[in-house]
């Protein structure tokens, strides 16, 4: 039985993670970057970023003032119990929530819309966003949290099947142009791609490929990460680095999540994963005991299902 | 480890002197020691279109606006925690830059992103200020850790952490770069320049898509801001 303090301080204890230390993958990638960035001030910009992930860490101080609009991603074990129930778990959720805002501190980005009432927690009308997945056959609870920036960097499209590769490719370009002048995308990002879906789970999705899943990681369907790998090189072609400066740091790594949408379009999102890349996860065991990590490792086959039934062979089913 | 042009790097005293913001050359690498001031919309609003006076001895204390809301939170012992400091987007904030300058004497104004070349040219170099941006963005820890401490907060039970207006005490506070001079020059400006140089290159050969959009511009050498 996970006990309902045990939620609320490992989703506490991520809150801080996430915040303050930048995952390694990313880490790894804007490291790779700089080696081979040619434009002056993007490579400076790239250099400077390295030396605030080290500082945030040293001073366990977050990496980035704007830190997001924090929210979590739940993935509950069929056989996980717990106590309190789902609400006891949300409400926990909101209260580590409330408790890391004022202690990390984070910044208290969440207002009403209209009236810009600030309760200076992180907590309001849907806020935290709490999103759900299930896991078969496993006991445990993973929570993951995700602080990003919500201002640049992302739209959406309805194309059309006849569009094709080139109307995804336009849209792309459309998208890193736009928001990449002056940096407004904080780029090099993760980027992540829905295609397909309905409207709203294409933009999920989408968010979802950019933030919970790591550099280096390719989509199962080899068709879709050979588009992933022509997505990146192209966006790191246009001639734009960090801060919207000559340069080639664009695009760390491009995933792509799709879903089976409407047989006459091909909708489309795209988000971009700032430098300031901030997720962590705990895994909650049926003991009681928790494990950190900074891959929140999502995407299982369960949750890439195709058909009535599923297994947990990745390599069982493929689209293409 | 491929060959780089070296940036110039620049130390600024707050008050900065005319001297001193006459010299800035565009892409130079900027820290800044003294004091710094927030304000953003909320204060904008209060003070410009309210009518809330400003405190009497900031333009003595400080010449230098950053457009910033930290995070931050109260240290229980009547001061303040602050965490990490990242600006927020300037371009929002253009419509009241002319007031603000003209009534603060403001010469240096710190954001993320810039702002347009046009208010470069009519807003701030005519009225002698100059633009600093955040490199990222950001450098949230680098630039908490420039700050020493708060030397007076404004407003901050009325507008709350994010729109309040702090005064921050600063030591070898940055990095920033140059983007505009007292000409009115924009290195943004110029960077975007040569990045439009490759983009319809970029597009050739892709058809566009069958449905088309309403929209502002279609034109990618051209900004959203």
């Amino acid at each position: 039985m996970i006990s309902n303090q045990t939620i609320e301080q490992a989703a506490y204890e991520i809150m801080g993670r996430a915040a303050i230390d930048i995952p390694d993958d990313y880490l790894s990638g804007i490291k790779g970057m700089v080696n081979t960035e040619e434009g002056d001030l993007s490579a400076f910009v790239l250099g400077a970023m390295l030396e605030n992930y080290e500082a945030a860490t040293e001073d366990r101080r977050p990496m980035c003032a704007d830190t997001g609009l924090p929210r979590y991603y739940i993935k509950v074990g069929n056989e996980a119990k717990f106590d309190g129930g789902f609400i006891g778990l949300e409400r926990a959720l909101r209260s580590a929530t409330a408790r890391a805002t004022h202690d990390v501190p984070l910044r208290p980005n969440r207002v009403h819309p209209l009236w810009r009432t600030d309760h200076n927690n992180n907590c309001g009308l849907n806020s935290p966003e709490v999103e759900w997945s299930f896991e078969p056959d496993a006991d445990w609870i993973d929570i993951t949290t995700v602080h990003k920036g919500g201002l640049f960097g992302s739209d959406y499209r309805m194309l059309f099947p006849g569009d094709g590769i080139d109307g995804i490719k336009r849209f792309f370009l459309d998208t890193l142009i736009a928001f990449g002048k002056r940096g407004l995308a904080c780029q090099p990002a993760i980027v992540g791609i829905g295609l397909g879906g309905s409207k709203d789970i294409c933009m999920v999705l989408g968010k979802q490929a950019a933030c919970l899943r790591t550099v280096g990681d390719k989509n199962p369907d080899p068709k879709v990460a050979e588009l992933e790998a022509e997505l990146k090189e192209l966006g790191n072609s246009i001639g734009m680095g960090a801060m919207g400066f000559v340069g080639s740091s664009m695009v760390v790594d491009c995933h792509i999540e799709c879903g089976f949408t409407h047989t006459g379009g091909m909708p489309i999102s795209i988000h971009t994963f700032c430098l300031s890349s901030r997720r962590a996860t705990a895994r909650l065991h049926a003991d009681g005991t928790i494990e950190h990590r900074t891959d929140p490792q999502w995407f299982t086959p369960y949750m890439r299902r195709e058909g009535i039934e599923w297994s947990n062979d990745a390599s069982s089913k493929k689209s293409a | 480890m491929v060959e780089r042009r070296k940036l110039k790097k620049v130390s600024l005293n707050i008050p900065a002197s005319a001297e001193d913001i006459a010299a800035l050359e565009l892409g130079s690498i900027v820290f800044l020691s003294g004091v710094v001031y927030t304000a953003r919309e909320g204060v904008y609003k209060r003070v410009l279109e309210d009518r809330e006076q400003i405190p009497a001895n900031l333009t003595a204390v400080s010449n230098a606006n950053f457009h910033c809301s930290p995070a931050a939170a109260p240290d229980g012992k009547g001061g303040y925690r602050i965490g990490g400091v990242t600006a927020t987007a300037s371009f929002r904030f253009s419509k009241w830059m002319a007031d603000w300058l003209d009534l603060t004497g403001t010469k240096i104004v710190i954001g993320k992103g810039g702002m347009s070349a046009d208010d470069y040219k009519t807003v701030l170099a005519p009225r002698g200020a100059v633009y600093l941006t955040t490199v990222g963005y950001g450098t949230g820890a680098l630039l908490g850790r420039g700050v020493k401490g708060v030397r007076d907060v404004l407003w901050l039970d009325e507008m709350g952490i994010a729109q309040a207006m702090w005064q921050f005490e600063v030591e070898n506070f940055g990095p920033f770069l140059v983007d505009s001079d007292l000409e009115g020059n924009s290195l943004f400006a110029e960077q975007g320049e040569l990045v439009n140089q490759n983009i319809e290159k970029l597009y050739e050969g892709l058809k566009p898509p069958a449905l088309h959009r309403y929209g502002e511009t279609g034109d990618r050498k051209k900004e959203v801001i």
